[in-house]
C-alpha cells in the first residue's frame, strides 16, 4: 500500500525542541489552512480582492482592479465602514476576431469593509497605479489609543 | 463565463502555477488571465497583472514560445500589520505556444492599469491569402 506522507511524521528524537518543532510546525500548517493558504482565499468570489493593513495612523486599503479606469471607480468612507464600487468593462474588438482564450471578466462590483476603528472621512485619500487601488485611512483623532501615564 | 454587461463580477481565483524550470525567486507565482484572439494580420494577448510596473514586465518570444513574467513589489512598508489578507501579491507567470510566425520587429506592449495588450503582428507570408480561381 501507497502511503502519502503529508508531512514528516518521524519522532524527533534527536533534539531536545523536537516535539516543540513538531507542535509548530502544526500550528503553522493550521494556520496556513485558516488562513486561505492552501485552499482557497477568505472572500473568496468576491472581487475585488482587498487587503487591509494598519499602522499607527492610517488604515491602508488595497485592491487589485486591473483594466478599470479610475474614474469608473466609486469609493465612499463613513464612520468605520468603506465601500468600494464599481465596473469593469472590456471593451469590444471591432474586427472580426476569433478567440483562443477568454478568461478576463467584466461585470459591477460593490465591497464593504467594516474597519476595526473609525476613520477620518474628510482625510482619506486614493491612488490607482498600475491596476493597484491604494487609499490611506487616516484613523480618527477620538479613536485612537490613548498612552495613559501611571503616577506614582 | 457570463459576459453579459450588468452582472456582477466574479473575483477570478488566482491560479498558482508550477513551472517546468523551478522559480527561486521567493512568493507565489501566479497564472494572469488572459483573453487571446487573432485576426488575419495579428494575434493579441490581453493580461491581467494588477502592480505590475511596465519595468518589471518580461515578455519573451523564443522559438515559438512566449513567456510573460511580470514581477509585483509589495506595496505595504515594514511598519503595517495586516487587518485583512485576501490576496498575496507574487510573480506573474504564463507561457504561450504560438502557432504562426510572427513579425518580431513590430511586436507591440502596452501596459495600462495592470492590463498587458501585445499585439503581435504575423509575418506577412504567414498570413492566409484568398486565392481567386480563374475561369477559361
Amino acid at each position: 500500500m501507497l502511503v502519502r506522507r503529508v508531512w514528516p511524521s518521524r519522532p524527533a528524537f534527536d533534539s531536545p525542541f523536537g516535539g516543540f518543532d513538531q507542535v509548530r510546525r502544526e500550528m503553522l500548517r493550521l494556520f496556513d489552512a485558516v488562513a486561505g493558504e492552501t485552499s482557497g482565499d477568505i472572500g473568496a468570489g468576491a472581487f475585488p480582492p482587498l487587503n487591509v493593513t494598519q499602522d499607527d495612523e492610517n488604515f491602508y486599503l488595497r485592491a487589485e482592479v486591473p483594466g478599470i479606469e479610475p474614474d469608473e471607480l466609486s469609493i465612499s468612507a463613513v464612520r468605520n465602514r468603506v465601500s468600494l464600487a464599481g465596473k469593469r468593462e472590456i471593451p469590444r474588438e471591432h474586427d472580426r476576431v476569433s478567440y483562443h482564450r477568454r478568461e478576463r471578466a467584466e461585470g459591477s462590483f460593490n465591497r464593504t469593509v467594516t474597519l476595526p476603528m473609525e476613520v477620518d472621512a474628510n482625510r482619506v485619500t486614493a491612488r490607482c497605479a498600475d491596476g493597484l487601488l491604494t487609499l490611506t485611512l487616516p484613523k480618527a483623532e477620538d479613536a485612537k489609543p490613548r498612552q495613559i501615564a501611571v503616577r506614582t | 463565463m457570463a459576459r453579459e454587461a450588468g452582472t456582477e463580477i466574479q473575483k477570478a481565483e488566482k491560479a498558482g502555477v508550477l513551472t517546468a524550470p523551478e522559480h527561486t525567486r521567493p512568493g507565489p507565482i501566479y497564472s494572469p488571465s488572459v483573453d487571446i484572439f487573432e485576426n488575419d494580420s495579428s494575434i493579441t494577448v490581453l493580461a491581467d497583472m494588477p502592480g505590475v510596473r511596465s519595468q518589471d514586465l518580461n515578455i519573451d518570444l523564443r522559438e515559438n514560445m512566449l513567456t510573460l513574467t511580470g514581477r509585483v513589489t509589495p506595496a505595504e512598508n515594514a511598519k503595517e500589520s495586516d487587518v485583512l489578507r485576501e490576496y498575496h501579491p507574487g510573480t506573474f507567470y504564463r507561457q504561450f505556444a504560438l502557432s504562426d510566425t510572427i513579425d518580431r520587429a513590430k511586436i507591440d506592449a502596452k501596459l495600462t492599469h495592470g492590463v498587458l495588450r501585445l499585439e503581435l503582428p504575423k509575418i506577412e507570408k504567414a498570413r492566409p491569402r484568398q486565392i481567386s480561381v480563374r475561369t477559361d
